[in-house]
C-alpha cells in the first residue's frame, strides 16, 4: 500500500491475506489468484466493497486468500448464497468462485437459475476436469472413458460443455480463459468485472496432481496455435502459427479454411460478434476432439463468446420495492397489525 | 311471518363438499362474519392434497369446521352440531362426527345415482330415504336447482352458475344465524371487481339463500349466539400463517432491518410466501428460490449482508435445508427457519397436521449443532412466536427454528392485535467501522458468548467466514484439537445462555402443584387447556403448562415437573417431547399420542386423563 497525493494506492499484494496459501505446489489456482489480485489492483477496487463467495472444493478455498470480505459456504450453494447477498446489498461487488464439481455437479441447479436470473455478480469457474480435494475421481467435465479411482474401467459419463450450458440457460456474459495465459486471463477478469449482470468465466486450470496436462493440447507451445482461437469482437476468426487459417460459416456449419492455399481472404471469414447469441452457440460447440467426420479439428475458442445486456435481477426486485412504496406509501405497522376488518370489544 | 329466535351458547358447524365446491372459502367467509358478530371461535380446515380430487368421491371431500360461542372457545370442537353436506360423499365422510340430534343441511341435488355410487352407498341405498338419518334434524334443500333458478337471468354458463351454490348455502346460514351479509358482500365486491357477471351472480345466490330461509315456512327457528366475554380491545380474525407473516414484518420493523424471505413452494407453508410478497412496501424482499436448499442458502447470504433473513418450509424441505442450517450456526449469523409441520415421514400427508418434526428440529443435523427451537401454540400466537424467534436470532446471532403446523397455519381465531407503539424495539449490534488497521476479531464474544454482526461494506472489517472449524476470536480456519472442543462447547453455551433471556415457564391454567400436569407444545394448546379446565371444574388438581421454548427450556421447567404426581404429555406424534423430557430431566412422563393427521379430540384426552387418574 502506498500513498500518492493523500490517496491510498493498493498493489496486488494488498489483496493477499495473511493466511498461508494451501494449494498443491504447481497448481493452476496460484496463477488465477495472482491475476485476480493484479486485476483488482488495476481497478483499485475497495477491499471492503468486494465479497468472494465459494462452495466446496480446491477452488473454493479462494476467499481465504483474498483480503476482502468472503464466505466459504457449502458444496454447490455459492450461487444461492450470493443471490441472497446481492438482493440484500446490491451495491456490493460479488464474486463467486466455483469448480467443475461444485458448480456443474452438486451445484448445477443453482448455476442454471443464477444465470437465467442475471444476478449482478461474477462467476469464476475453475475447470480442471477432476475432483481434486477428494483425491481424484472423475468430474462432470471429465472426458469419456477417463480412468480414475472411481472409474477403473473408464468413465461412461458424457461430459458437460460448460459454455454451452451457460448459453443454454441464457447467461448474458459467457467467456473462457486459461491459467497458462495470464495476460488474457487478466483481460477476461476485467471484462467480467465490467459486465452488468451475471458474468460466467470458465477458466481451464491444470491440476498437476490428479489430472496433469488435461489442457496441454491448448497450452503446449508447439500445438496451441493450431488448437486455440482467440476471439475479438468485430475481428475475423483467424488462427494458426502465422494466422494463416480461419473459420468460415458454410450455412450453419463452421469450417476451417486456409487463407494462403485455399483461395480464401479475410473477408470471407466469420466476423466475431459478441452480441450474436446464435453464433455464440456455435462457438460453444467448438468443443469436440480432432477428426470429426474427416474435417480438420475446430480450434477451442478463448475470449468472450457472448456479452449482452439484460436487466439484472436485483434491479428488477428493487424496482418493484420502490414501485410498491410509490403505489401504497411506506408500510405502516399499525395498519398491518389491524388488517382490513376489525371490531371493538368494550 | 315472524320466526322464533333461539339463543345458543356454542355451535360447531362443518362445511363439507367436493374439493371444487368452494367449502374452504365458504367456511372462511362464515368465520369472518362470525368473528365480527363478537363470538370467540376456532377453526379447522381439512382438505385433500389434490387440488381437484376425483369429483363426488369420499377421497375428494373437503371440510371446514368452525366452533364458535359466547364463552371461551379453545378448540374447533370434537363433534358437530351442524353439518352442511353438498353431496352424498360429504355426508358419508362426516356422519360419524355428528353429535346426536344435530342438524344436517343437505344439498339434495348431490344425491343422484352417480353421487350415491361414487360415495359407495351400496345397492342403490339413499341415506336421505333409508332411515340412517333418523334422530337428526335433516334440512333438505335442492341447492343446485334453486341456485340455477335464482340465476335464470344471468348469461353465465350452467357450470359457472353451479359454482355459486356455495353462496346460496352461505346465505341460508346467515339467515339461520341471524347475521348481516355485509362482510361477504364487501369481500365479493373486492374480489370480483373485474368480473361483474360473476359478482352479480354470487350476490344473487347469496341473497337467494338468505331469502329462502326467510320465506320457506318449514324453517320456524333462527339461532343466535351472543358475543363472547373477550378481553376489552380491538380484534381481528387471523389465520396462523398470516399471523406469522405479520410477526416477521413487525420484528424487521422493530429491528430497523429489511426483511428477506427465501422460500420454495410447499404445503402448508406457501401462503407465507404469497402473503409476504404483498408487503413489498414494508421493504420485504421475497425470493422464490429454485429449491429448498437455495431458499435457505439465499437467506444465509441475505443475513450475511445484514437483512433479517427468514426461510420457510415444511418437513421434507427441512430435511433438505439441514446442511445449510449447520452452516448458519457455524457462521453464527441470525436466521429464522419456519417449519410448518405436516404429516411425515417423506412426502407423508401434505395437507394433514402433525407435530412430528420436533426431534428433527432439535437433533437433525451433523455434528454438535445446537439451534434454539420455538413453537407457536395457536393461530394468533404465531405472531408472538415469529417475533420472538426473530428477536432471539438477532440478539444471539444464531439460526432459530420456529415450529408451526398445518392446523395452526390454516386455523383461525380472533386476535386482540397490539399497537405498534407497545411492541418493544429489537436492539441489533453491528461492528463499527475501523480506521486504524487494528486486528479485527470477527468471533470475539460478549458475556453471553455472542459475536457482533460484521457487515460486508463496512470499512476496515474485511474478513473471511466459512463452514470449516474456526479459531476462537480470529475466525481463521483451525484444525487444532483443543480449539475444536472449545468452539463446540462455546456454541452450545451460547444457546444454553439464551435461557437467561426468556421468561420462566408459566401455567396456562391450574394450581402450582397437584395430581396431574399436562405438558404440551405447539397446536395442542387449545385442546389441552379445555380438557384441563373441564377437569378442574370437576375437582381434579390438574394444571396445564405449554412450552414455547423447546431449546433451551426455561430454567424452572425441571422444578415445575416435580410439583405434580403425574405428567401427561399429549402430542400429535409418536412421543417426541416425552423422550426429550425424560432425557433432560430424568422425569417419567406418560405420553398420549395420536398420529392420524387430525387434532386430538377433547373426549379422547379427557378419557385418557381420567383413566390415568383411575377415575
Amino acid at each position: 500500500m502506498s500513498t500518492t497525493n493523500g490517496t491510498t494506492v493498493l498493489s496486488a499484494k494488498d489483496y493477499a491475506t495473511s493466511q498461508e496459501v494451501r494449494w498443491c505446489p504447481g497448481c493452476g489456482d496460484y496463477a488465477i489468484l495472482k491475476q485476480v489480485q493484479s486485476a483488482f489492483a488495476g481497478l483499485q477496487l475497495g477491499r471492503d466493497e468486494v465479497v468472494f463467495i465459494s462452495g466446496i472444493g480446491c477452488s473454493s478455498r479462494f476467499p481465504y486468500y483474498m483480503e476482502t470480505y468472503g464466505m466459504h459456504s457449502i458444496h454447490g450453494r455459492a450461487p444461492a448464497v450470493a443471490t441472497g447477498l446481492k438482493i440484500a446489498r446490491p451495491e456490493l461487488q460479488i464474486w463467486v468462485v466455483t469448480g467443475d464439481g461444485d458448480g456443474l455437479s452438486i451445484g448445477g441447479n443453482h448455476l442454471i437459475h443464477l444465470l437465467r436470473r442475471n444476478v449482478g455478480l461474477n462467476v469464476l469457474l475453475f475447470n480442471n476436469q477432476i475432483y481434486g480435494l477428494t483425491k481424484g475421481q472423475y468430474s462432470p467435465t471429465s472426458e469419456e472413458a477417463k480412468v480414475t479411482k472411481s472409474t477403473p474401467m473408464g468413465s461412461i459419463d458424457h461430459p458437460v460443455n460448460p459454455l454451452a450450458f451457460a448459453l443454454g440457460v441464457d447467461g448474458t456474459f459467457v467467456a473462457r480463459a486459461m491459467d497458462r495465459d495470464p495476460q488474457h486471463l487478466k483481460e477476461m477478469i476485467l471484462r467480467s468485472h465490467a459486465h452488468q449482470g451475471t458474468s460466467f468465466l470458465e477458466i481451464y486450470q491444470n491440476c498437476n496432481i490428479f489430472n496433469d496436462g488435461a489442457f496441454e493440447v491448448f497450452t503446449d507451445k508447439e500445438r496451441r496455435a493450431d488448437t486455440t482461437i482467440y476471439l475479438e469482437h468485430g475481428q475475423p476468426l483467424r488462427f494458426g502459427p502465422n494466422n494463416e487459417k480461419g473459420i468460415r460459416l458454410d450455412c450453419f456449419r463452421p469450417v476451417v479454411v486456409g487463407l494462403e492455399n485455399d483461395g480464401y481472404s479475410a473477408g470471407d471469414l466469420w466476423i466475431h460478434d459478441e452480441k450474436d447469441v446464435c453464433k455464440a452457440h456455435l462457438l460453444a460447440r467448438f468443443f469436440d476432439g480432432p477428426g470429426q467426420e474427416g474435417q480438420p479439428a475446430l480450434p477451442r475458442p478463448f475470449g468472450v463468446l457472448y456479452a449482452a445486456e439484460r436487466p439484472t435481477y436485483e434491479s428488477l426486485l428493487h424496482g418493484q420495492l420502490a414501485a410498491a412504496v410509490e403505489q401504497k406509501g411506506p408500510g405502516q405497522l399499525d395498519e398491518l397489525l389491524a388488517g382490513t376488518t376489525t371490531w371493538e370489544i368494550r | 311471518m315472524s320466526k322464533a329466535i333461539e339463543v345458543q351458547q356454542e355451535v360447531t358447524i362443518k362445511f363439507a363438499g367436493d374439493s371444487g365446491d368452494g367449502m374452504q372459502l365458504t367456511g372462511t367467509l362464515f368465520t369472518d362474519n362470525t368473528a365480527l358478530s363478537g363470538s370467540d371461535l376456532a377453526t379447522f380446515p381439512d382438505f385433500p392434497a389434490e387440488i381437484r380430487a376425483p369429483q363426488g368421491t369420499l377421497a375428494g371431500v373437503s371440510g371446514f369446521q368452525l366452533h364458535f360461542g359466547s364463552r371461551e372457545i379453545l378448540t374447533p370442537g370434537d363433534d358437530c352440531d351442524v353439518l352442511v353436506a353438498m353431496n352424498a360423499a360429504a355426508l358419508k365422510a362426516n356422519l360419524q362426527h355428528l353429535a346426536p340430534g344435530s342438524a344436517i343441511i343437505v344439498n339434495t341435488d348431490g344425491f343422484d345415482k352417480k353421487n350415491l355410487r361414487l360415495a359407495k352407498y351400496e345397492n342403490g341405498e339413499n341415506p336421505l330415504e333409508s332411515g340412517v338419518l333418523d334422530g337428526y334434524e335433516v334440512i333438505r334443500i335442492p341447492v343446485t336447482k334453486l341456485t340455477r333458478e335464482a340465476l335464470i337471468d344471468s348469461d353465465l354458463s350452467t357450470r359457472d352458475k353451479d359454482l355459486c351454490k356455495n353462496m346460496f348455502v352461505l346465505g341460508f346460514l346467515y339467515w339461520r344465524y341471524n347475521r348481516s351479509l355485509d362482510s361477504t358482500l364487501d369481500f365479493l365486491r373486492q374480489k370480483l371487481s373485474r368480473k361483474l357477471a360473476l359478482l352479480e351472480a354470487n350476490i344473487t345466490a347469496l341473497r337467494a339463500g338468505y331469502h329462502y330461509g326467510d320465506t320457506v315456512e318449514a324453517f320456524t327457528t333462527r339461532y343466535e349466539v351472543k358475543p363472547a366475554p373477550l378481553e376489552k380491545g380491538a380484534y381481528r380474525n387471523i389465520m396462523g400463517n398470516e399471523a406469522l407473516v405479520i410477526g416477521l414484518i413487525t420484528a424487521a420493523q422493530k429491528a430497523g432491518l429489511p426483511l428477506f424471505y427465501g422460500s420454495y413452494p410447499i404445503t402448508p407453508a406457501s401462503d407465507i410466501l404469497h402473503s409476504l410478497a404483498q408487503y413489498k412496501h414494508f421493504d420485504v424482499r421475497t425470493f422464490q428460490a429454485e429449491d429448498e436448499i437455495a431458499a435457505i442458502s439465499s437467506a444465509i447470504g441475505a443475513s450475511y449482508g445484514g437483512n433479517l433473513a427468514v426461510t420457510g418450509t415444511s418437513g421434507p424441505g427441512m430435511a433438505l435445508k439441514t446442511e445449510a442450517m449447520g452452516l448458519a450456526l457455524m457462521l453464527e449469523l441470525p436466521l429464522v427457519i419456519c417449519n410448518i409441520q405436516r404429516g411425515g415421514p417423506s412426502t407423508g400427508l401434505p395437507t394433514k397436521t402433525e407435530q412430528s418434526d420436533l426431534l428433527q428440529a432439535l437433533y437433525g443435523r451433523n455434528g454438535e449443532s445446537p439451534i434454539p427451537v420455538i413453537a407457536a401454540s395457536s393461530p394468533a400466537d404465531c405472531f408472538e412466536a415469529a417475533f420472538e424467534a426473530c428477536r432471539i436470532a438477532l440478539q444471539h446471532m444464531t439460526p432459530v427454528i420456529l415450529l408451526s403446523d398445518g392446523y395452526l397455519a390454516n386455523g383461525a381465531e380472533p386476535w386482540k392485535f397490539p399497537k405498534a407503539a407497545d411492541i418493544p424495539e429489537i436492539a441489533v449490534r453491528f461492528h463499527e467501522p475501523r480506521e486504524n488497521g487494528a486486528p479485527f476479531l470477527p468471533y470475539e464474544r460478549d458475556e453471553s458468548y455472542v459475536r457482533k454482526w460484521a457487515l460486508p461494506g463496512t470499512k476496515g472489517l474485511a474478513h473471511r467466514i466459512g463452514g470449516l472449524e474456526k479459531e476462537a476470536g480470529t475466525g481463521n480456519v483451525s484444525y487444532d484439537p483443543a480449539n475444536h472442543e472449545y468452539m463446540v462447547k462455546i456454541r452450545q453455551a451460547k444457546v444454553d445462555k439464551i435461557a437467561d433471556f426468556i421468561p420462566e415457564q408459566e401455567l396456562a391454567i391450574g394450581p402450582g402443584e397437584g395430581e396431574l400436569l399436562f405438558l404440551g407444545w405447539g397446536s395442542t394448546f387449545g385442546l389441552i387447556k379445555s380438557v384441563a379446565k373441564d377437569l378442574l371444574a370437576e375437582g381434579v388438581a390438574v394444571a396445564h403448562a405449554h412450552l414455547r421454548y423447546l431449546r433451551p427450556f426455561p430454567h424452572n421447567l425441571g422444578r415445575l415437573l416435580q410439583q405434580y404426581d403425574k405428567v401427561i404429555v399429549p402430542e400429535i406424534n409418536n412421543g417426541q417431547l416425552s423422550r426429550v423430557i425424560r432425557d433432560e430431566f430424568l422425569r417419567e412422563v406418560i405420553p398420549y399420542n395420536k398420529i392420524q393427521g387430525v387434532p386430538i379430540t377433547k373426549a379422547e384426552l379427557k378419557g385418557f386423563a381420567l383413566q390415568v387418574l383411575s377415575r
